[in-house]
């Protein structure tokens, strides 16, 4: 299915390649044991930052959240243990995207030990960290590499030097071994001693030297997850299989429309009488907590059961007065105008995205033991520095008095760049004075979780003489929530205020990501924002703007390119200004034998984009005929099926091809769930989906049978973003090819959701349903 | 409050609960096994999927007093103790194929496979990728084509 790394060629900087080598600057860290880290904070010269340029030919948002991090890389340190082990608290989280098992790659290769020695675990909320602790912008491997490799390297050039000084030889008669560090005469020294001869009792500055591309051994090498073997055994642990003493089972009965509020429970006596129930109470919305009533109890199923028996009078939310069609209709009035058309031939048309999920499988879970004068806290966080902070503003708590540990999450797609689960846990246990495991209801997470924002895209291209003259596109969006800022309070607070979550960090994320890849005229990308980010429960979810931006520009692409009698592919190969998108485009034109026969009602399709710092391309073939789409499968929904994908990705330098493969082939499913069959419908202020049965999600039903993933050799000497960059030319290849299939270009996704219901919503009131009793009859 | 017991990983267990409590919470937060995932409550997404007898079960969906004395209850952390290996094939076939990304379904996934594998075979073929078509659980990293590769070749290894 994937096509391994074939080459690498050596592209590392390099005196012999006239390229000036990078001097890199770092420390030994005064500490028991050996332990070094990298300053990168003497590069960011104000003076080296280029102007933001648009459309993002250059500095873009990993450049952005790179540089961000850059001033705290020093606090960040690669440790050698007294067990021989080497240790790295990473200040990001591990979601699932492989950033664990990449970092362990990176320091084993230049540190030269086994990449089995490395031991990467998820550091709790630094607050000195500042911007150097937000899992976001799929920049983690950016970010990181350099000074992840400069504190290696350093942690090398300290293990030679105590192991020399140790065996009494010449620091240049040393290697690395399996275990230590070995002399001409076969005599080593492990780890373990090395990890106290090589401790330093004052911190020095040092300048190392990085490995160069030929002397790296894993970088480049496809490696299977760190955790894998875990993962296949149970032994992986998510937020709710910590064992906290006294954290009780915790969920939410929550209300029956978006945002509302608890007033008062009606049958609180009953409720608090049922069996294994301990405690029952009002939990108030906030900007924070989205709140309604706690039930906390014996297990998980006990909490199921008591909100299904709550009655609650609930006060209205922030929608109850919204559908669909209002929102869009609110979004038409607030597109921004296009710039004055030039003579020539229009092409004109608005796409619709509708609201979709941003749910992970791991439902919103956190726990929490808030005392008066303490408060600890466990959670899947993005942005735990800036969790950290507002909790302990809230309260009244200095800092360092409130702990908070990052778990490793069951997925994220951005839900958890905020931290509802947390602050709400934070909440119960303040007013309980007890410890809680909170965990939301899927049908909660549907329907009061984080969404990606519904949104319209307008494009506008005037072509004349076998020549595109402008390209036009306003994209206006329900408001994305960006208040966790860059991840720290000072930056979140500023984007607490509507005008600057709108006019700054929307326009800002959407002119450092949108772009349009292709040699025309006068190019003009445009966004607004309605609604203030509270009005609707949004984030940024995987990929944020960019798969609606380029599914609109791609299926604009095709219908230019037709205008002027053009193959798609050919158009593309024509006009795109980048070598890099040319080479990903072709790599998927001849894997995927674009251009070949195809059976009446399927199709093939093809699209490019360019973020991260990476180039991608996608083909796929789709199946749009009646057998196909009328396939039925019981409470599943099925259209038309994707046979075939093929992926070319070039991130600069790939560190682990196998990640990188895994990355675009998720892209891959939530592209084809988002253009074909993956939304939620707004109804009266609520979204009627409540189940995976109800918002489809890619199921087995819908994978393609073929799903191929080239990883392209390196193009540079950096590794670009990995996470979200195989969703926007997914979608778009998707509704280009269901546009050639069925001869009539999309204008609405998902695809289905105009079409009448395909499932019965679920009631509102209880808010979650109670668990079926039939799983024995259902066995197989 | 009665008192359940029925056989976990092939160890006997009692619990005292109340007749309605689903086997999930049961043993996730009395019994402490973890490895059973709690997706949806609502025997949809089947990250819960262990094995009663033999035969995959969503766990979300059965009252523990359905479950008899003689009942053997297999969560992930058990299945390869069913080969007498401390891996199954199939959990083989999933780490050579790296299947996971964040993990969280997978034990479900692996005990649905480990299931369809047996009732392909008790209908005397091979599983297929129409049976493939077949499996509803929900996995959000979107890894399913490693998961189908990962069945094939997890089956030609299962005893």
């Amino acid at each position: 299915m994937m096509d391994a790394l074939e080459q690498r060629p050596d592209t590392t900087n390099d005196a012999t390649t006239g390229i000036t080598r990078r001097r890199f600057v770092g420390y030994l860290v005064a500490a028991p044991t050996l332990l070094a880290a990298a300053d990168l904070f003497p590069k960011l010269a104000w003076a080296s930052v280029p102007t933001v340029q648009i459309p993002t030919d250059g500095y873009d948002l990993t450049d952005l959240l790179t540089h961000a991090a850059m001033p705290t890389s020093h606090l960040i340190t690669v440790g050698v243990n007294s067990d021989g082990s080497v240790s790295f608290s990473l200040p990001r989280a591990e979601v699932g995207q492989g950033i664990t098992t990449a970092i362990a790659m990176i320091i084993a290769d230049e540190m030269g030990v086994p990449l089995e020695k490395v031991r990467i675990s998820l550091s709790d909320a630094r607050p000195e960290l500042h911007w150097n602790q937000l899992t976001g912008g799929s920049n983690t491997i950016h970010s990181m590499y350099t000074p992840v490799r400069v504190a290696a390297a350093i942690a090398r050039g300290q293990l030679v030097d105590a192991a020399a000084e140790a065996l009494g030889v010449p620091a240049g008669d040393l290697q690395m071994t399996e275990n230590g560090v070995a002399g001409p005469n076969g005599v080593e020294v492990s780890l373990a001693e090395l990890s106290q001869l090589g401790a330093v009792t004052s911190t020095k500055a040092v300048e190392p030297t990085l490995k160069a591309a030929a002397q790296q051994k894993l970088v480049g090498t496809p490696q299977k997850r760190v955790d894998g073997r875990a993962i296949v055994t149970g032994k992986k642990v998510f937020a709710m299989d910590l064992n906290v003493p006294n954290a009780l089972p915790t969920m939410i009965c929550r209300p029956p429309t978006i945002n509302g509020r608890a007033v008062s429970v009606r049958n609180l006596a009953q409720v608090k009488a049922l069996p294994g129930i301990t405690d029952v109470a009002i939990i108030a919305h906030s900007q924070y907590v989205p709140g309604g009533v706690a039930v906390r109890g014996r297990t998980f199923g006990h909490c199921i059961h008591a909100i299904t028996v709550l009655d609650v009078e609930w006060a209205p939310g922030t929608v109850d007065d919204k559908s669909d069609e209002d929102v869009l209709a609110d979004l038409k009035a607030a597109e921004l105008p296009m710039e004055p058309a030039p003579p020539g031939d229009v092409i004109d048309q608005t796409f619709t995205f509708h609201f979709r999920p941003g749910d992970p499988l791991e439902t919103n879970s956190a726990v929490a033991d808030v005392r008066s004068d303490h408060a600890e806290v466990w959670s899947c966080l993005k942005s735990p520095i800036w969790f950290q902070e507002t909790l302990a503003t809230n309260l009244g708590l200095p800092i360092p008095s409130v702990v908070v540990h990052v778990t490793e999450g069951g997925g994220s797609f951005g839900r958890h760049l905020f931290a509802d689960a947390a602050f709400e846990a934070a909440e119960v246990s303040r007013v309980l004075g007890k410890p809680v495991k909170l965990m939301w209801h899927r049908t909660d997470n549907f329907r009061q979780g984080r969404v990606h924002p519904m949104a319209t895209s307008h494009v506008r291209i005037v072509h004349s003489g076998g020549n595109v003259l402008t390209y036009d596109q306003r994209h206006t969006s329900v408001a994305t929530d960006f208040r966790h800022g860059l991840g720290e309070l000072f930056a979140a607070k500023f984007a607490e205020l509507p005008q600057i979550n709108r006019g700054i960090f929307a326009q800002g994320v959407f002119l450092l990501t949108a772009n349009v890849p292709y040699d025309f005229g006068a190019v003009s990308q445009l966004i607004d924002e309605i609604y203030d980010p509270d009005t609707f429960n949004t984030s940024s979810v995987r990929n944020i703007y960019s798969p609606d931006v380029c599914a609109a520009r791609e299926l604009m692409i095709d219908r230019v390119a037709k205008a002027m009698a053009k193959d798609p592919l050919q158009f593309r190969r024509e006009f795109l200004r980048d070598d890099r998108l040319v080479a990903v485009l072709d790599a998927v034109a001849k894997a995927g034998k674009w251009g070949r026969a195809m059976t009446a009602g399927t199709a093939q399709g093809i699209a490019v984009h360019r973020e991260y710092k990476g180039a991608a391309a996608c083909l796929v073939e789709i199946d749009c005929r009646p057998a196909t789409v009328g396939r039925r499968v019981p409470q599943g929904y099925t259209g038309p099926r994707v046979t075939k994908a093929v992926f070319a990705v070039d991130v600069g330098l790939p560190i682990n091809p196998l990640g990188l493969q895994a990355q675009m082939m998720g892209g891959i499913m939530d592209a084809i769930a988002q253009a074909l069959t993956y939304s939620l419908h707004l109804k009266d202020g609520s979204f009627l989906e409540g189940s995976w049965d109800d918002a489809y999600y890619t199921r087995q039903w819908n994978t393609p049978p073929s799903v191929q993933v080239i990883v392209m050799p390196p193009t540079g000497t950096e590794p670009g973003g990995a996470g979200e960059l195989g969703v926007a030319a997914s979608m778009a290849a998707v509704a280009c090819a269901y546009a050639r299939a069925t001869g009539k270009v999309p204008t609405s996704f998902p695809i289905n959701h105009d079409l009448p219901l395909t499932f019965d919503p679920m009631p509102t009131v209880p808010p979650i349903p109670d668990s079926p009793t039939d799983g024995l009859q259902k066995a197989f | 409050m009665p008192t359940y017991t029925f056989l976990l990983n092939g160890k006997k267990v009692s619990v005292a609960c109340e007749a309605d409590v689903r086997l999930l919470w049961v043993i996730r937060d009395l019994l402490g096994v973890h490895g059973p995932k709690y997706g949806c409550g609502i025997g949809v997404c089947q990250a819960c999927t262990s094995h009663i007898n033999g035969k995959a079960v969503n766990l979300c969906s059965v009252p523990v007093s359905q479950i008899r004395p003689t009942d053997q209850v297999v969560t992930i952390e058990g299945l390869g103790a069913t080969v007498g290996k401390e891996l199954h094939p199939m959990q083989q076939a999933w780490l050579d194929n790296d299947v996971a990304q964040c993990g969280y379904c997978q034990p479900g996934q692996i005990m649905t496979a480990v299931a369809k594998v047996k009732q392909a075979r008790a209908e005397g073929r091979a599983i297929s990728d129409a049976d493939l078509d077949t499996i509803r659980n929900v996995c959000r990293c979107g890894t399913y084509a490693r998961i189908r590769e990962a069945i094939k070749a997890g089956a030609a290894k299962m005893p």
